[in-house]
C-alpha cells in the first residue's frame, strides 16, 4: 500500500509534539503538563509508523502512554498541586539554558548536513509486514546478552521499589 | 463509480485495498452496529439480570420493557449538565471523551469475517491491547477533575486494578499469540504436520493459523489453552470493572466512583464506552481463542452438504427470536390497556421473522455467515459478561489486586512457558 500525504501528516504530528512538549514545561498545574505529554507520545507514535516501524509504535502506546504516564499521573494525584500551582514557572537559569540549546541545535544541523545516510529515504528499508518478526529476531539472536541485561537492570529496580516500601524486611 | 463498487470484488479489507470510503462506510456501520448493541446490552442486562434473581424487569415502558432503553437515553439526554465546582473543566469535559474514543478506535482492526474488518493491520493485537490501555488514562482524568473525594479514590483504584489485570491479559496474549506459529507436530501432533509456522500478531493471520492447524487454541495443547483462556476471560472481566470486579463502580461501596460527578449525557458516554470495551475485549477473546469467525467444525464435518447445513443457523436464530416474541404475543393479558403493547410486539416479532426470510435467501446466506458466527460467539461473552454479574460476589480491593498480581501472573507466566516448551518438543 503506498503512503498517502505525507508531508501533511509529518507536518501535523511534528506540530504536535513539539506543542505539545512546550506545553509539557509551559503549564503549571502538574496534570495539564501530563496530559500534553500524552499527546507528545502519541505523536511520536504516530511518526514511528511513518517510518515504517509498526511495532515499536505499538510498544511505546502500551509503555510509555498506557504504563508510564498513567504512573506520572498516580504520583501527581496524590500529591498536593496547590502549592505549585502558584509558582513560576521558570527560574533563573537562562544563560546556561541558552548555552546548552545552542550546543544541542549545533548538534543537530551537524547529524543533518554530514548524516545523510540515516535518513528514511536513503535508509535501507525492511519490509513493514515482516517488522515485529525481524526486531523478535534481532532482540533473541543478535542482542540476546544486552536484552538479558536489561531485563536484569528492571528486575533490580523492582525489588529495590518492593524493598523500600515494604514496612517489615 | 465503478471504481468504488471494485471493491466489493477483490478479496482484501479496505485497509489493504486503499479503498478509503469503503473505509469510512465501514466505520459508519460498526458505529451504528455497535451502538444498537450498546442499547440492546441495556435492555438485555436488566431482564437477565432480573430474570436470574426471580423478578421480572422492566415490563412497562414497551411491551416487555423493549422501550426501556430508548427511555433511558432520553432521560440521560435531558438531564442537567453539572460541572462540580472547582473541577478543572478541561480535564473534566476530556475525559468521557477520551474513554469513548479508545473504546471506539479499537474496532479498526477487530475481523468479523476474512475481509471484514476495517483493515488488518499486522500489529493487531498490539494495537488493540495499547489502546485498551489508554482507557485508563480517561478514567484518572474523570476521577481527578471532579474535584470530590469519591471519584479519586475510585478512579485511583480503578486505574490501579485494570493496569494490574493489563499484565495479565498481556500474559495470555502473548501464549495464544506463540500458538500460531507452533504446530504441534510433536507431541500433541494436531493438525496438519509440517504444515507452514508463521507467528503473526495480525488478527486476522491468527484466526487463519486456527483454521490451517485445524483446531480452536482453547483447545490446542490441551489444558494449556484452556487455562490460557480462563486467564485472559477473568482480566477481561477485571480490565472492563464489571461484576465481581467492579468495587470501583461499586453504588453501595463508593457511590459510583469516578463517574460519580457527572451527569446526563456525559455519564451516558461512560456507559457506551464501557459497554463498548466490553464487546471489544470478549472479540478479543473470540479471536485468539475461540476461531474468530469460523463455524463449528469446518474440518471434521466438512463439505457443500455441512456448510448448507450450518448456513441455516443465522435464519434459524431469528426464526427462534421471532417465535418467541409471537408466543409472548399471545400470552399477553385480554385486556384493553394492553392493546398497543400486543401489536407493538407482534410486530416485532414480524419484523424478526421478516429478516429471518431475507437470511434464507442464498446470496445473503453465503455472506453473512462469518459475521454471525463471530456476532453469536460475542453475544455468548456478553451473556457470560451478565450472568457474572448476577451471581457472583464482590470482591473487595486487596483480594482482587492479590489476585491479579499473586495468582493470575504466575499462572500466565506459567502458561506462557508451558506452551513454549509443549511446541517445541
Amino acid at each position: 500500500m503506498n503512503p498517502v500525504a505525507t508531508p501533511f501528516f509529518f507536518y501535523a504530528l511534528a506540530a504536535v509534539a513539539v506543542l505539545s512538549a512546550i506545553a509539557v514545561i509551559v503549564r503549571r498545574n502538574p496534570v495539564h503538563s501530563a496530559i500534553a505529554l500524552i499527546f507528545t507520545l502519541l505523536s511520536l507514535a504516530g511518526l514511528y509508523l511513518m517510518l515504517y516501524a509498526p511495532f515499536v509504535a505499538g510498544v511505546q502506546i502500551i509503555l510509555y502512554v498506557g504504563g508510564i504516564v498513567v504512573l506520572f499521573l498516580f504520583v501527581i494525584m496524590l500529591i498536593n498541586i496547590d502549592r505549585m500551582q502558584r509558582e513560576y514557572q521558570f527560574n533563573k537559569q537562562w544563560l546556561v539554558a541558552l548555552l546548552a540549546t545552542a550546543v544541542l541545535g549545533a548538534l543537530f544541523v551537524a547529524v543533518y548536513v554530514k548524516g545523510q545516510s540515516i535518513f528514511p529515504h536513503n535508509a535501507v528499508r525492511f519490509l513493514e509486514e515482516k517488522n515485529t518478526q525481524e526486531v523478535g529476531k534481532m532482540l533473541y539472536v543478535d542482542y540476546l546478552l544486552p536484552f538479558e541485561i536489561a531485563s536484569l537492570l528492571l528486575l533490580v529496580a523492582i525489588v529495590g521499589a518492593v524493598v523500600m516500601a515494604k514496612k517489615r524486611i | 463509480m465503478s471504481d468504488f463498487l471494485n471493491y466489493l470484488n477483490s478479496n482484501l479489507t479496505p485497509g489493504q485495498a486503499g479503498a478509503y470510503l469503503w473505509v469510512v462506510i465501514y466505520i459508519f456501520i460498526i458505529f451504528a452496529a455497535v451502538s444498537v448493541a450498546v442499547i440492546a446490552m441495556n435492555w438485555l442486562e436488566r431482564k437477565i439480570l432480573a430474570h436470574m434473581q426471580v423478578r421480572l424487569g422492566p415490563m412497562r415502558v414497551g411491551p416487555h420493557g423493549l422501550l426501556q432503553p430508548i427511555a433511558d437515553a432520553v432521560k440521560l439526554l435531558i438531564k442537567e449538565d453539572i460541572i462540580p465546582a472547582g473541577a478543572d473543566k478541561l480535564v473534566f469535559w476530556m475525559a468521557p471523551v477520551v474513554v469513548v474514543i479508545t473504546a471506539f478506535t479499537t474496532y479498526i482492526v477487530i475481523p468479523f469475517g476474512p475481509t471484514h474488518a476495517v483493515t488488518d493491520m499486522n500489529i493487531g493485537i498490539l494495537f488493540m491491547l495499547g489502546v485498551a490501555s489508554l482507557g485508563t488514562l480517561g478514567i484518572i482524568m474523570a476521577g481527578w477533575a471532579s474535584n470530590s473525594h469519591y471519584p479519586l479514590l475510585g478512579s485511583l483504584r480503578s486505574s490501579a486494578q485494570m493496569v494490574s489485570y493489563e499484565v495479565a491479559m498481556g500474559m495470555a496474549v502473548v501464549s495464544a499469540v506463540l500458538m500460531t506459529s507452533l504446530t504441534g507436530a510433536g507431541v500433541y501432533g494436531i493438525g496438519p504436520a509440517g504444515g507452514e509456522a508463521i507467528g503473526t500478531l495480525s488478527m486476522i493471520e491468527i484466526v487463519r493459523a486456527q483454521m490451517n492447524q485445524q483446531v480452536w487454541f482453547i483447545f490446542k495443547f490441551f489444558p494449556l489453552g484452556l487455562i490460557a483462556f480462563f486467564v485472559f476471560a477473568v482480566a477481561m472481566v477485571a480490565e472492563t470493572n464489571r461484576a465481581p470486579f467492579d468495587l470501583p463502580e461499586a453504588e453501595s461501596e463508593l457511590t459510583a466512583g469516578f463517574h460519580t460527578e457527572y451527569s446526563g449525557f456525559r455519564w451516558s458516554l461512560f456507559f457506551l464506552a464501557e459497554y463498548a470495551a466490553m464487546i471489544a475485549v470478549s472479540s478479543i477473546a473470540v479471536t485468539l481463542w475461540l476461531g474468530g469467525w469460523l463455524r463449528p467444525f469446518p474440518h471434521w464435518l466438512s463439505g457443500d452438504a455441512w456448510d448448507t447445513a450450518f448456513s441455516f443457523f443465522p435464519a434459524l436464530t431469528f426464526f427462534v427470536l421471532a417465535g418467541m416474541a409471537l408466543r409472548t404475543t399471545v400470552r399477553m393479558p385480554k385486556h384493553p390497556y394492553f392493546k398497543i403493547q400486543k401489536t407493538g410486539l407482534g410486530v416485532f416479532g414480524l419484523v424478526l421473522g421478516g429478516i429471518g426470510l431475507v437470511l434464507l435467501v442464498p446470496q445473503v446466506r453465503d455472506r453473512i455467515q462469518d459475521i454471525y458466527w463471530f456476532s453469536i460467539k460475542v453475544a455468548a461473552f456478553m451473556y457470560l459478561y451478565i450472568w457474572y454479574r448476577g451471581t457472583f460476589p464482590r470482591y473487595r480491593f486487596d483480594q482482587l489486586m492479590k489476585l491479579g498480581w499473586k495468582f493470575m501472573i504466575p499462572t500466565g507466566i506459567g502458561v506462557l512457558i508451558a506452551t513454549a516448551l509443549v511446541g517445541v518438543l
